[in-house]
């Protein structure tokens, strides 16, 4: 029953939990692992395995939370016995779409060792493998490992899992290895060496978003699974209820803190207009569609008639296996790429002009009916069934509602007024990367900030994304801060840190005003719209900080919350506000346009030009913000840092 | 009729979507494991000990669906996609039209 309707027969009832307001618990580790997501439960794992004592802070349920926590259906860029791809190709795949602006550091340590992570997946309880042959004799499948494969069948690169298996069991080996997982407890701040900023870090602050309890961790070092910025563009539950990609509560309270404490941040300037977050969009991979998940689906029109797919060269492809297949002279295909020499096949890239003639008519759908049964079950069964968030609401309930993928057409709303993907997407509606790299935190190749005993991983760097590589950065993180944390001692901290942040914290309570966080976040977001978007230049982005800073002092301070929970999401938006502010420093930063940072500066229209094509690195040196320049390829040579730091 | 003799309250608008989740008192024992394992907490334990939780905070639901996944009764949990998310779907040999019903 909803609350509305309990208390008209009920009447108005107390909050369920004791509050706990002001008082102060401390917790002491080795390693304090920030976040229970991927990043952070496989840290926790391997900072465990080796005998330290660790602990897990967690906003939300460790054994579900997280952006992979409730399933992940591909676990891509992983070199192994049974494929010739090397790690080197593999990270340059991505490079080769970004035009260089990945983070090739991340993505090396990932390609390197995400075989070794998906076996340790396996052993911990993880299904990577087709156990039950439901897929015997598919062209995905090899037959000796029962390995299934995705969007390249040739090479062999991509796995396709049984995801909604890994949270689980990352959750009960925590447990197994005496991990202790602090739950429903916000990060609120840093706690650094004498309370300075850019100094080491100490610890960390939270608060208990059910009892309002006063959190202070004390560490030997800190890692950062956190995840990144969200809804800086785009936030209305009205319009869309929470469609975003992510979950709800990640929304850069990670990136936020660690600027507060004076940790250096890069591609923050970057945006794109969102697919998923659009106020207009479905839930992700609820619809007919032929992306990510749903790649080979055949897309059919109105009248049945089939879409084509064209390789990268434009040939028609008449087998469905052919769309999995590499080019003729084509080496391997990456997950997703706009770039020749990793393309994959595609729905023709031209299909909208073949419309407006008259080629094809509206509306489209996804005819799982009309494809080979191995490609149908493997779509609507396996990856629908296994991807975060469409097993329950979208594989059960569209089956229990009837739907029945080898007799129906899921209708597909591309170029119709709720297209996620291309035509009715607000240029304005922007995100700072949900699928794909995004901005965050700078780390050398012990996956160590510019902060002293404090680590990142997993979403919490920058270019960063993935099921796979939030593993294996976990995994990387979590060993590199026990080899670091095993030298070093606890350290008494800053007393007036720690009462700082707990007023900070509290303030909210005392507001009396009748603003709530929804609001503040909503007129963020316009402030981001209107003079962050699209198109920028200095007047703009002067604008937007000067607008950013009007709501800090004037707006954000009046924002009340009447509950631990609701004081969880003012703090939030808070965070919201601090990242807008990373995001429009940078861009005024960078003095150049830049196709793939998705980035128009009308004052400075020259597209990449070569003195600006590296990483501008921001960081905030107590209230002044510091930039420099970094090399794009400031990783160069992957091979050799990463053999000389991997252990 | 009877809505006449029913006492009218000032009452404000729901919040939107206002039913993410809904539960099957018959079914429901009131476990709150649906409580425990929610990331974003929508949910909250009924004050009546045994009875079906009650959804707090319904438009910040992210439909993960890991309540029903968690819930030991079956049945006793059902989501509800936002009514502006309900996708269509047709039949290939009749062309009859469906709509996700939930």
């Amino acid at each position: 029953m909803n609350w509305t309707r309990y208390i008209k027969e009920h009447g108005l009832i107390e909050w369920p939990y004791p509050i706990r307001y002001g008082e102060e618990r401390e917790i002491d580790a080795d390693v304090v692992v920030l976040g229970g997501g991927i990043a952070g439960c496989w840290a926790a794992i391997s900072a465990a395995r080796k005998g330290l004592k660790v602990v897990v802070v967690e906003k939300g349920a460790t054994l579900k939370s997280g952006s992979g926590g409730s399933g992940c259906d591909h676990w891509l860029n992983t070199p192994h016995p049974g494929t010739d791809i090397t790690a080197e190709e593999l990270v340059d795949w991505e490079l080769e779409m970004t035009g260089g602006y990945t983070n090739a550091l991340s993505r090396y340590i990932a390609a390197r060792e995400s075989y070794e992570t998906l076996l340790e997946m396996e052993k911990m309880g993880g299904v990577i493998r087709d156990v039950k042959d439901d897929f015997k004799g598919a062209p995905f499948r090899d037959e000796k490992t029962k390995f299934l494969f995705a969007y390249d069948y040739k090479n062999k690169i991509h796995f396709r899992v049984r995801g909604s298996t890994f949270k689980v069991s990352l959750f009960k080996e925590c447990k197994r290895l005496g991990v202790s997982i602090v739950d429903r407890v916000m990060v609120t701040g840093l706690l650094t060496e004498g309370g300075r900023t850019g100094a080491r870090v100490l610890g960390a602050t939270g608060f208990h978003c059910r009892t309002g309890e006063f959190y202070v961790f004390r560490a030997k070092a800190v890692v950062n699974g956190l995840s990144r910025h969200q809804r800086n563009w785009c936030f209305s539950t009205e319009i869309r209820a929470n469609a975003n990609f992510r979950p709800t509560q990640i929304v850069g309270d990670g990136h936020a803190l660690s600027w507060r404490a004076g940790a250096e941040f890069t591609m923050m300037e970057k945006s794109m207009p969102t697919s998923f977050a659009s106020p207009h969009a479905f839930q992700p991979y609820s619809a007919g569609n032929a992306i990510n998940t749903w790649v080979p689906c055949t897309l059919v029109d109105a009248r049945g008639k089939e879409i084509p797919w064209v390789d990268r060269d434009g040939r028609v492809l008449n087998q469905v296996e052919q769309r999995c297949m590499p080019a003729p002279g084509q080496k391997f295909l990456g997950e997703r790429t706009p770039s020749y020499k990793h393309k994959r096949p595609e729905p023709i890239p031209d299909l909208w002009e073949r419309i407006r003639k008259g080629e094809y008519t509206l509306p489209l759908y996804a005819d799982l009916a009309g494809m080979p049964e191995h490609e149908r079950k493997v779509i609507w069964g396996h990856m629908v069934g296994e991807e975060g968030k469409t097993r329950v609401p979208v594989y059960i309930y569209y089956t229990e509602a009837g739907f029945d993928p080898a007799r129906d057409m899921l209708q597909s709303y591309m170029f119709l007024g709720s297209d996620p993907m291309r035509g009715s997407v607000r240029s304005q509606d922007r995100t700072g990367g949900e699928i794909g790299d995004a901005g965050g935190l700078v780390t050398d190749w012990n996956l160590m900030t510019n902060l002293e005993g404090y680590f990142a991983a997993g979403d919490a760097l920058f270019a960063a994304n993935y099921h796979y590589h939030a593993a294996t950065t976990g995994r990387y993180a979590g060993r590199k801060a026990a080899n670091y944390a095993e030298k070093m001692k606890i350290t008494p901290l800053n007393r007036e840190q720690v009462e700082k942040e707990k007023a900070w914290v509290y303030k909210p309570l005392e507001n009396r005003e009748e603003i709530e966080w929804k609001e503040l976040n909503a007129a963020a977001c316009r402030i981001m719209q209107n003079y962050c978007g699209e198109y920028k230049n200095e007047e703009l982005l002067h604008l937007a900080l000067i607008s950013l800073k009007d709501l800090q002092e004037n707006d954000a301070p009046r924002v009340c919350a009447d509950n631990p929970h609701k004081l969880m999401r003012t703090l939030e938006v808070h965070n919201i506000l601090t990242c807008d502010e990373m995001i429009v420093h940078a861009s005024m930063a960078r003095k150049a346009s830049s196709d793939v940072l998705g980035f128009n500066r009308l004052d400075y229209p020259a597209v990449d030009p070569p003195e600006w094509k590296m990483w501008i690195v921001l960081r905030n040196d107590d209230g002044q913000v510091r930039t420099r320049k970094m090399p794009l390829d400031f990783w160069t040579p992957l091979a050799g840092h990463y053999e000389e730091h991997h252990s | 009729m009877a809505m006449d003799k029913k006492k009218i309250y000032a009452f404000p608008n729901w919040c939107t979507p206002s039913n993410p989740v809904t539960f099957d008192p018959q079914i429901c024992n009131g476990c709150n494991q649906c409580v425990d394992v929610c990331q974003a907490d929508v949910l909250i334990p009924n004050p009546e000990k045994g009875k079906p939780p009650l959804v707090l905070f319904p438009e910040e639901c992210w439909y993960a669906g890991c309540c029903e996944g968690a819930c030991p009764r079956s049945g006793a949990i059902q989501i509800h996609l936002p009514l502006a998310q309900r996708v269509r779907w047709k039949r290939k040999a009749t062309g009859e039209h469906f709509r996700v019903s939930r």
